[in-house]
């Protein structure tokens, strides 16, 4: 996030893109709603029918996958009207003149045949969007997992830049991150081309610096993201894979894809808490401790860097994930790898992190720190590019509209999108008593008009087939999703639905496009 | 800043600030069942009420303001006289099973019934008598044991937002319910739980703490391993096992807030489904193992791998849900001790 969580009651405008806050960040999404209710004005723009879509000023239901053709309509709009902040463009960004070379093309009749939302609907949205400075976008994985999803993201930075809506407090792009520590694993250098803090592998000048730290001559080459390791393996050329804490299986696109590409390693360790459905392709399984039996820290969303407390022994034979790796590491031959304990290794995380140079254990005992900290002085950053941004001058790039990889058709004539509900998270939470007490089974939303054709009263199950799986679920009878479109959710072992999902991915992100499958649903015999 | 007297002393506070919040800076404790600050002020439970110099009836301090040269007493005789007629009024149409209560030790009644005095109600007649609703897996709703404080309906309208509680029926009928007097579920409440934390009585109920007396638990400041919002908790540990979660209010983020997940999620930690020794394939079955042996099979694996294919023939997926520690020794594992940048996470799926 650009500004904080705190700022979100402050926003006088709230432009919710693709995230469904009050069941997937259901803490942000109180204080959308209380901002709201206190007077706030709501945007919302998402194919279904969310609780926030339903009390909100202007809910924009656009046909799946079709953002970056509104979001230039919007900015079309913006331009014409001359509501778009001339002096932060001309202080602050380049690239002006390109982007209104694209926008040119996505006039309101255009951009309305494409969204499905009204010419009229464009205008008021755009109108309320400028009509405050105090205006923040808040978007989550509806805008990114799709296979135009980097562009998505730098259209939306697009239309931040346009009307100035950065470096100010209560405005700003704020994605909501979805899992626990994802900021603090991309913080933490857990991606194939940078090191910790976001520096370049490929930089000499990085490079060198974390030989001359960790004394050992480092691979100058950028390594492979997730599905071109699982394509790799499957042309031989990955041959070994060490999982920590992740379960593929179920979490990534096309599962029979993956399952095929694990099957074709030499050797698989996965070190986990569970016998996941990925573990059951290991050849080894490490038991792992969680997180009530570790110390250490996660950083939220909004960059906050807080502590986690060791509150319990790990049962059995179970270690620390970072003990083991340790070991693993000096059996290996490495050194380096001698830490006494987790403040140990966050010191070297500060040594060679400049963002969080200035966090310490004891500065977060209580209360967390946002980075960049660049100094122990620094009281840390609540929001960002005040004044300028990283890069010097905001670079506006343009975005032209390119229809999702898979669309419906007469095979299979219904849009299924997946994504989180309030009660489970992922797949941890099924281990859960309680909370799968609340939501054992999967409960697929279809429209009462695809229910009614299709046969189905509530609870009944369905046969959902795609290109590249079938499975078998509940379904529940709604109108949060529009007749033609399906609503799965990715946790339940028994209804994997990524056994349906596209693994066509973008091209830069090699993010999958998880909102858009084309699917058919058939009648099935309860069970 | 303005000046008043509380209590006799002189002392100066913000303007616009209640009389019961300006007593509570100088360490005065106004008893209170129905006020909460993060909630608007209800003065229904009339407990706060204090006396000023000047006014001819006694006010609620949680809704009044301090003004200028106002003289306050907070225990006066008349205002303590009136605090144990309204207990004895609660307790006399309150269940006296505290010995028994999962709420003895944080109840608020109990605690201004010991500091006023008030062993038992002595007005005599009918008494509430309600089923107890515990039909959803996480709360159990004592009505009889409700007081009628409102916190509830307020936290629930004001911070969660959901309206799915409220007042219904008049008098001695009144009660907190949900549309139609359903039971609570998943369909009529989003169950986070905000109103047990709220609740000064036995009322509401978390589940997962019944049977754990306030006192025999140890309480561990951490951070929720769900989503990216980051909320902060307090675990409770009760013989070396997390026995439930209740909030802390310091946390940055989300205050007194918790949601669903973060409240109720604590039986994975004690599940009997985790594994707790390596586990080995041979022959297609998954059999127990030593930590030696597993890892020397990891390692050399890893070892003859990287020594037949090169470095970059091996990958590693680290993990969004560990902490900044653990990723950060784990590409440190890929690039140093194997030797590639093969490493990456769910960032992206």
């Amino acid at each position: 996030m650009s500004n904080s969580i705190g700022e979100v009651e402050e926003n006088e405008v709230l432009f919710i893109i693709g995230s469904n806050a009050t069941e997937a960040h259901p803490i942000i999404g109180n204080k959308m709603k209380k901002a709201v209710k206190s007077g706030s004005k709501l945007i919302v723009v998402d194919p279904r029918k969310t609780e926030l879509a339903a009390m909100a000023n202007i809910w924009l239901p656009l046909n799946s996958g079709t953002d970056a053709a509104l979001i230039n309509g919007l900015m079309y709009i913006i331009v014409k009207e001359s509501w778009h902040d001339k002096e932060f463009i001309k202080e602050r960004c380049t690239g002006f003149e390109s982007l209104m070379e694209t926008i040119e093309k996505y006039p309101p009749e255009i951009v309305s045949r494409i969204t499905g939302i009204s010419e009229d609907m464009l205008y008021e949205t755009a109108k309320l969007y400028t009509s405050t400075k105090k205006a923040g976008i808040f978007y989550t994985l509806g805008i990114t997992e799709h296979t135009t999803g980097t562009a998505n993201v730098m259209n939306l930075a697009n239309l931040a830049m346009l009307t100035g809506h950065l470096g100010i407090e209560n405005a700003g792009i704020n994605p909501l991150r979805g899992q626990n520590n994802v900021q603090g694993a991309c913080d933490m250098g857990a991606l194939p081309n940078t090191y910790s803090g976001y520096q370049d592998v490929i930089s000499k000048e990085k490079r060198e610096f974390f030989e001359r730290v960790w004394k050992v001559k480092l691979n100058p080459d950028k390594g492979l993201r997730i599905p071109e390791m699982l394509d790799e393996s499957l042309e031989g050329n990955v041959k070994a894979m060490y999982i920590m804490g992740e379960d593929p299986v179920l979490t990534d696109p096309d599962a029979n894809h993956v399952k095929k590409s694990l099957n074709s390693l030499d050797f698989l360790v996965v070190q986990d808490l569970f016998l996941t459905e990925t573990a059951k392709f290991a050849d080894v399984v490490l038991p792992a401790t969680c997180y009530a039996e570790k110390d250490g820290t996660f950083t939220n969303t909004e960059r906050r860097v807080q502590r986690v407390r060791k509150a319990v022994e790990a049962p059995g034979e179970c270690r620390l994930d970072w003990k083991i790796l340790c070991e693993v590491s000096k059996k290996l031959g490495a050194s380096g790898f001698e830490y006494r304990n987790s403040e140990e290794i966050f010191n070297e995380i500060r040594l060679t992190t400049p963002s969080y140079k200035g966090i310490t254990y004891k500065r977060i005992d209580k209360v967390g720190i946002q980075w960049p900290c660049p100094t122990e002085n620094h009281p840390g950053t609540p929001y960002l590019h005040k004044g300028k941004f990283p890069r010097g001058k905001g670079l506006m790039i343009p975005v032209e509209y390119e229809e999702p990889a898979e669309l419906v058709c007469e095979e299979y004539p219904i849009l299924l999108s997946t994504g989180r509900m309030l009660y489970h998270y992922n797949i941890m939470t099924r281990h859960s008593k309680k909370l799968n007490e609340i939501r054992p089974y999967e409960l697929a939303e279809i429209n009462p008009i695809d229910a009614e054709k299709l046969e189905i009263k509530e609870e009944d199950f369905v046969r959902v087939t795609s290109r590249r799986g079938s499975i078998l679920t509940r379904a529940t009878i709604t109108d949060k999703v529009k007749p033609g479109m399906m609503f799965m959710t990715f946790h339940y072992k028994e209804s994997p639905v990524n056994e349906l999902t596209n693994s066509a991915y973008d091209p830069i992100s090699k993010t999958a496009e998880y909102k858009i499958s084309a699917v058919k649903v058939e009648k099935a015999e309860n069970l | 800043m303005i000046t008043f007297i509380i209590n006799g002393k002189k002392t100066m506070v913000e303007e616009g600030i209640s009389i019961l919040e300006a007593a509570r800076e100088n360490g005065i404790d106004i008893p209170t069942l129905c006020y909460d600050k993060e909630l608007s002020a209800f003065g229904g439970c009339r407990l706060c009420l204090v006396e000023i110099e000047g006014y001819k009836n006694l006010v609620t301090s949680c809704s009044t303001k301090v003004q200028e040269g106002m003289a306050v007493y907070t225990e006066s005789e008349r205002v303590v006289k009136v605090r144990r007629d309204i207990l004895d009024l609660l307790l006399s149409n309150h269940p006296m099973d505290c010995l028994t209560c999962d709420k003895v030790g944080e109840c608020k009644l109990q605690d201004y019934a010991y500091r006023y005095d008030i062993k038992k109600g002595s007005f005599e007649g009918e008494r509430k008598n309600y089923a107890i609703d515990s039909l959803n897996p996480v709360m159990e709703r004592d009505q009889s044991k409700c007081i009628l404080c409102g916190k509830c309906v307020r936290v629930c309208k004001e911070v969660q937002i959901t309206n799915a509680i409220d007042f219904s029926g008049r008098g001695f009928k009144s009660k907190i319910t949900t549309a139609f007097d359903n039971p609570i579920n998943y369909k009529n409440c989003r169950l986070c739980g905000q109103c047990i934390s709220v609740c000064p009585t036995g009322a509401l109920i978390n589940k997962q703490l019944k049977g754990i007396r306030p006192w025999e638990v140890k309480k561990v400041l951490t951070t929720c391993p769900f989503c990216g919002t980051g909320c902060n908790f307090d675990l409770n540990v009760k013989d070396g096992k997390v026995v439930g979660v209740t909030p802390n209010p310091d946390s940055p983020v989300n205050g007194t807030s918790l949601c669903v997940k973060g409240r109720y999620h604590i039986d994975f930690i004690n599940s009997p489904d985790r594994i707790t020794k390596p586990l080995i394939k041979k022959k297609g079955e998954f059999v127990e193992a030593s930590w030696e042996e597993a890892m020397e099979l990891v390692v050399n694996n890893l070892k003859d791998t990287k020594e037949k294919y090169g470095p970059d023939s091996i990958a590693g997926l680290s993990s969004a849900r560990c902490t900044n520690e653990d990723n950060f020794v784990f590409q440190k594992m890929m690039r140093v001790a194997v030797g590639t940048n093969n490493v990456d996470h769910c960032a992206r799926t």
